[in-house]
């Protein structure tokens, strides 16, 4: 299974009114083809700035490190600046699905007409053969009546069939890594199950790899192959899923599991994590956890120990000061 | 980073004015436009005083007619001078001219300049309200004074030139400025008092009365502005004195202007209306007056006074543009677009070049609002605080 | 003695709904002929994706909408209020004991206001206190209760997070000493860890303040959790209704049987797919005629299909209430 995705060292800060805020710090990731990656966490983690480094869809005032590394298919593509290198990247190889399908489409224009130009776009192939590559992958996605949808606009499109309409869109080019960026959040509850069991599948068929971005373990324990725990812009634990998820190290992965209310387990008492996220121009040095953290020890609560992964067991990665202080 | 708990507790108690002051402060640009727009606001006020001549006619000078700008000097081949002075003119027309009037420099006679001189009369702060009919005069007679920042004793100053029947342009331009702001601001207030009654109806309330108002508002705006107003100036009697003329134009300004104005306020109240927080207040019973004073009011008057001051360029200009085609202000009051109008002869583009001063001005003026009006909307709502 | 705090009967509440000046008007039926009993001290969870009419109902009895047929009475200690027939006087006092905490923590909170003012804004509307300092005592009060110390009461909305800003729309929702709460997707909004935090500052505050909930949300986990009792809702109709530990190990309809398969578990282990329902929730426009469940229910009997069967719920076991369609037709 060849590493579709590979992120090295990853650090992404931004230049704003109040100053550099560090959005994502030294992380590293990789996707291989069949694989979902799964990536949680909460508001303020850096999980979608780092989904948008890939796509380089940050906004003008951010910075990358200068060793920072983002592989894809064999080569860095944070280092493309000319615009045939970044349609490779935005659209061709990788292709991404937001949480609010409204805004993926353009209001005032044909759903069907949409999905032909990023087609155009990308392949070297006319409007016929473009038209009825679209028309397949909204039938694909189970999508009824897909000749009439196709010329509809989003607007008529219920929420759920808008999120499988941009999956469709996002997989009609046939990219080789998909980005997934909280997808179903907005979705109901048994139209998210819909869309999650067309992922499984269109995986399955395709053999893509997938980087799955949402703030819900339970979708993650029902997809993903690995996991990266995200907390304030750095990874606290990463792992295959069910390891993480029966034998979590990181105190946040723990206090993150007790604080979810498991329909199984109707007795156990919700745990919240105390204090609040720290806002990111206030990121504590050292460990970013030690504000929070239910035991940890004087060097940690000092901010004293650096944050890096560990391997405490094969493929399950900690952060140091976590394995200290777990 | 870290800032210190005094700078965040400030933060945390501080309220919307004093956030959008900050940010206002913080941005550069706005803050040189509002410099200006001060500066220049404060001379426009102070225009009598810093005027060494009438602007009208009684203060021509009948030695200097189309003189080029006198700029004082310090500095000339007969040594240095703390006071600055000027060189005597005197005309002269002869054969080697043309026969056109010129002005010889004597440039061994010195003129100099003194501060605080004493110079024409003038008035400050009076009040005189002069509508048809005896019931609506109103009178406050105001300072007299004869003090001025600056002058000579013989000879004029003329620090912009003067124009073809030796009006000094430089006090022309200050009492212009004056006389242009006035106009903008009776346009703006009246604009304002007439969007608040329609917008603010029309938002508070929506349904049918909304889209009765819309569609009057509407139809109002469709009306080319220009063939408007010169039907409804053309209405103006010759007779009527030039203050009423003033204050005649200025209303049309604001009638014209009020849809824009008014839809920007219903917006306003429209999205403010649907807001969460109201919904509470309204759950918990408060009454319409409560939430229009608590809330609504408010929360729009950052809005506002950015709508206000965006609309003053718009007043400047039309009103400009109106005296400068004639059928605006006319002499002897003089904006800044009955001096544009003397600008308009082939012969000023070719030897009184000076008459174009006060372009100048206009562009500064019209750039400052516009400017501070951009600072102030950014500063009243960046990206929503989160 | 009544043992219910809110009666709820047959009650349907629409909405005229016009496109455009021209077009033809119509009527949605947010809310169908649905009865309720909310047992006083009790947190009834009332769950259902969009367009079940959830939030239409909850704020039918606080009396924000306008109840088209049927009845809702609040008993209180000495008097009963009765929702559909109101006048103004009596609203009044009845907000005074009922009240809503809203979903969204950032719009519900005037930035303009410090908090002291957010907290004591409804004493002062609805004339509770007499003077300032015993408006700022009650304030004091239930702000510490809220676990929100004196000195955020000096600060406004944008100092604060997510979850402390949803504490301070509880403690104004809780100023007046009210006896029923309704909460509409009160942690929707915020993150897992804060989420907690909130639903046990809720049951806390039952428990000190002698409330009464009804909790509106589309999380089948957070309910099961937090409340004794759970209706769910589809499309205007309750379908189900049962203790929360009945229905959650024991569902019967299979609409309720649907959406708690969809919860994903968290036990990777637990590979069971989601039972998929087919096609999409029917517009509140143009319900399915009998069963409005019918267009998607994989179980349906012949007649339940062809909107045959009318919905009505019945008393499977003592405390367990079915609509009678998905009596029929559950998996047999």
């Amino acid at each position: 299974m060849s590493t579709l995705l590979d992120i090295k060292n990853l650090n992404v800060q931004f230049d704003t009114d109040e100053g550099r805020i560090v959005a994502v710090e030294n992380i590293s990731l990789s996707v291989k083809a069949g694989e979902v990656l799964g990536v949680v966490g909460e508001s303020g983690s850096g999980k979608s700035v780092t989904a948008k480094s890939i796509m380089q869809l940050n906004p003008g005032n951010t910075h990358y490190n200068e060793d920072a590394e983002i592989i894809i298919d064999g080569e860095n593509t944070l280092k493309f600046t000319s615009k045939e290198d970044l349609k490779k990247i935005r659209g061709g190889k990788v292709s991404m699905i937001f949480q609010e399908p409204m805004a993926s489409f353009a209001p005032a224009i044909k759903i069907g007409a949409q999905m032909v130009e990023q087609l155009l776009l990308h392949k070297p192939i006319d409007k016929k053969e473009a038209k009825s590559i679209s028309v397949d992958m909204l039938k694909r996605v189970g999508i009824a009546d897909a000749e009439k949808r196709f010329n509809q606009y989003a607007f008529e499109l219920s929420g759920g069939m808008r999120q499988r309409a941009m999956i469709a869109m996002a997989l009609s080019t046939m990219p080789k890594l998909l980005l997934a960026d909280e997808p179903t959040t907005a979705l109901d509850v048994t139209i998210q199950a819909q869309v999650i069991n067309l992922i499984k599948d269109i995986i399955k068929e395709y053999q893509m790899g997938v980087m799955f971005i949402t703030h819900d373990l339970g979708v993650i324990a029902q997809t993903a192959d690995n996991v990266a725990v995200m907390y304030l812009g750095a990874i606290v634990e990463k792992g295959p899923v069910r390891e993480i998820i029966k034998n979590p190290k990181h105190p946040y992965t723990r206090g993150l599991l007790k604080a979810l209310p498991d329909i199984n387990n109707l007795d156990a008492p919700l745990q919240p994590i105390p204090g609040s996220i720290p806002s990111p121009l206030e990121r504590p040095t050292g460990c970013v956890f030690r504000t929070r953290c239910p035991h940890p020890t004087q060097e940690g609560k000092e901010g004293r120990i650096n944050m890096g992964l560990i391997e405490v067991s094969p493929g399950h990665w900690v952060d140091r000061c976590g394995v200290n202080c777990g | 980073m870290e800032v210190s708990s005094a700078k965040k507790e400030a933060y945390f108690t501080a309220t919307q004015m004093q956030l959008v002051r900050t940010r206002f402060f913080g941005n550069r640009t706005a803050m040189i436009a509002g410099s200006i727009l001060l500066f220049m606001i404060v001379c426009s006020l102070f225009a009598d005083f810093l005027s060494p001549y009438d602007p009208t006619i009684a203060g021509r000078d009948k030695e200097y007619e189309n003189g080029a700008p006198q700029i004082p000097m310090f500095w000339d081949k007969n040594g240095f001078s703390p006071r600055p002075f000027l060189h005597t003119l005197t005309k002269y027309r002869g054969a080697d001219t043309n026969f056109r009037w010129v002005y010889k420099i004597d440039d061994d006679k010195r003129r100099y300049v003194y501060f605080f001189v004493k110079g024409w009369e003038y008035k400050s702060l009076d009040f005189k309200i002069n509508l048809p009919g005896k019931k609506f005069d109103f009178q406050f007679p105001g300072f007299t004074s004869d003090r001025h920042l600056f002058g000579t004793k013989e000879g004029g100053i003329h620090l912009f030139g003067t124009d073809k029947a030796g009006k000094d342009l430089f006090s022309r331009t200050l009492s212009a400025i004056y006389i242009s702001l006035a106009v903008g601001t009776l346009g703006v207030f009246i604009s304002f008092v007439l969007s608040l009654i329609i917008g603010g109806i029309s938002g508070y309330y929506g349904g049918w009365i909304d889209s009765l108002l819309q569609m009057f508002t509407d139809a109002i705006r469709t009306v080319p502005p220009i063939p408007l107003f010169m039907c409804l100036a053309a209405f103006a009697p010759q007779e009527w004195s030039s203050e009423l003329r003033f204050f005649f134009i200025s209303c049309l300004l604001g009638l014209i202007s009020w849809p824009t104005l008014a839809r920007r306020v219903r917006t306003h109240l429209l999205s403010e209306r649907s807001q969460e927080y109201i919904l509470a207040a309204q759950m918990s019973g408060a009454s319409s007056a409560h939430i229009i004073g608590r809330h609504l009011l408010p929360s729009f008057t950052s809005y506002i006074i950015v709508d206000l001051v965006i609309s003053f360029p718009y007043m400047l200009l039309s009103e400009t543009a109106l005296s400068f085609i004639g059928l605006g202000l006319r002499e002897p009051v003089n904006s800044l677009g009955v001096l544009l109008q003397n600008a308009t002869k082939a012969d000023v583009l070719l030897n009184y070049q000076w008459y174009f001063i006060p372009v100048f001005f206009l562009v500064v003026l019209i750039l400052s609002f516009v400017f501070v009006g951009d600072g102030l909307r950014d500063a009243a709502d960046p990206h929503k605080n989160k | 003695m009544n043992d219910n705090l809110v009666s709820v009967k047959n009650v349907s509440v629409e909405f005229d709904y016009q496109e455009n000046f021209l077009s033809k008007k119509q009527k949605i039926q947010a809310v169908k002929n649905v009865s309720l009993d909310i047992k006083k001290k009790s947190f009834l969870g009332l769950v259902g994706e969009s367009g079940s009419g959830k939030t239409t109902l909850g704020k039918a009895i606080l009396g924000a909408n306008k109840i088209s047929s049927g009845q809702v009475i609040f008993h209180d200690e000495h008097t009963d209020y009765d929702l559909a027939n109101i006048n103004k006087k009596e609203l009044k006092e009845y907000r005074k004991k009922a009240q809503l905490i809203f979903q969204d923590p950032y719009a519900a909170l005037s930035p303009r206001m410090t908090v002291r003012d957010i907290i004591a804004e409804p004493l002062e509307v609805m004339k509770i206190t007499k003077s300032r300092e015993e408006t700022d005592e009650r304030v004091r009060d239930i702000a510490s209760k809220c676990r929100l110390n004196l000195e955020h009461l000096r600060r406004y909305p944008h100092a604060f997070s997510g979850g402390q800003r949803q504490r301070i729309s509880i403690a104004r929702s809780l100023v007046s000493y009210p006896k029923f709460i309704v909460a509409d997707e009160s942690v929707a909004a915020l993150d897992v860890s804060i989420q907690a935090d909130i639903l046990n500052l809720l049951k806390s505050l039952q428990k000190d303040l002698d409330l009464t909930y009804l909790f509106i949300s589309h999380d089948l986990s957070v309910v099961a959790h937090t409340c004794d009792e759970v209706a769910v809702m589809y499309l205007g109709h309750i379908v189900e209704q049962a203790p929360s530990r009945e229905l959650f190990t024991n569902p019967r309809h299979p609409y309720t049987k649907a959406l708690l398969s969809s919860i994903p578990a968290i036990d990777p282990d637990d590979q069971k797919k989601a039972i998929e329902l087919t096609g999409e929730i029917p517009s509140a426009m143009n319900p399915p005629s009998g069963c409005v469940f019918r267009t998607r229910c994989p179980h349906a009997s012949p007649d339940g299909k062809e909107a045959g069967i009318k919905m009505g719920l019945v008393e499977v076991s003592p405390g367990h209430w079915v609509d009678q369609c998905g009596v029929n037709c559950g998996e047999k």
